[in-house]
């Protein structure tokens, strides 16, 4: 369930990106587009202007929302220095699990040792 | 290379990673439940994990360190938010000030592993989402380091073969 929330919410911001990217938009505009409330709308803007991807403006009694570009460009650069990170990280977790580890052979070998002893 | 694909989405700030290694869902499964496996590969070389708490069950907490070349430490925490072993981990990761207590302004980053078999291998997944641009340049800043290392020692040898020649 949430999951599925999740993956709507994603889908929504996508769209709100995407348009605001080619133009502005207003809160209330936004709203009139997608079968939600405006309090939710509102949330996705929200939580997109806390990313720093979205810009939001009082103008008048409307809140007009645009694309932050530079926030966007940023967010573009740190995915993929990110993904440089989990590369590393999986380098060495091959490395690790390509080890044999000696300590855990004895170990083993020890308690066979000791079981076989005992009985 | 272990990396077979990669997905970026900019609107959720999230990198989904797919990694094939060569060995059985049960071992690999260990590198996230045993603390000194986990230290092995979490930081990079330079910024290596100290585990100092790893209550791996669901609603468990991990709280570990990252010792910078000079010795500074970034402090995180962990909390495992599902675990179905040995397929699948569900847990939320922030940064924790230098007694320990999470930094509540940094917010979380939501991690989902997924663990399956392809014949005698196995598949792994990591989506990882963050809220905000801040963690992942704190994040990157401490990871990047090796990676930065490794760039600057490239320079340094072309500069020594031209120097030499």
């Amino acid at each position: 369930m949430d999951r599925l929330f999740q993956a709507f919410a994603d889908a929504t911001r996508r769209d709100i990106v995407r348009r605001v990217t080619v133009g502005e938009y207003s809160v209330s505009g936004l709203a009139a587009l997608y079968a939600m409330s405006f309090a939710a709308v509102q949330k996705h803007v929200a939580v997109l202007e806390r990313a720093s991807l979205v810009t939001k403006e009082k103008r008048g009694r409307e809140q007009i929302v645009r694309a932050n570009h530079a926030g966007l460009h940023k967010a573009r650069s740190l995915l993929d220095e990110y993904e440089v990170i989990w590369r590393q990280r999986t380098e060495r977790i091959a490395d690790l699990l390509a080890e044999t580890d000696p300590q855990a052979n004895e170990k083993s070998a020890g308690k066979a040792e000791t079981s076989e002893a005992e009985a | 290379m272990t990396v077979i694909s990669s997905v970026k989405n900019l609107e959720a700030l999230s990198l989904s990673v797919v990694a094939e290694f060569d060995a059985g869902v049960q071992r690999v499964w260990q590198i996230w439940e045993d603390p000194r496996q986990l230290e092995r590969w979490w930081g990079p070389p330079t910024w290596p994990a100290t585990f100092e708490k790893h209550d791996f069950v669901p609603g468990g907490e991990a709280s570990y360190y990252m010792t910078g070349p000079d010795g500074e430490k970034a402090r995180g925490w962990w909390r495992f938010v599902a675990i179905d072993a040995p397929r699948s981990l569900e847990f939320d990761d922030g940064f924790s000030d230098d007694n320990g207590e999470p930094v509540a302004e940094m917010g979380t980053i939501h991690g989902v592993v997924t663990l399956e078999p392809t014949g005698d291998r196995t598949r792994m997944t990591v989506l990882s989402t963050f809220e905000t641009e801040e963690q992942m340049e704190k994040i990157v800043a401490m990871g990047m380091e090796e990676g930065m290392k490794g760039a600057l020692g490239q320079v340094d040898a072309i500069l020594a073969e031209h120097a030499n020649a």
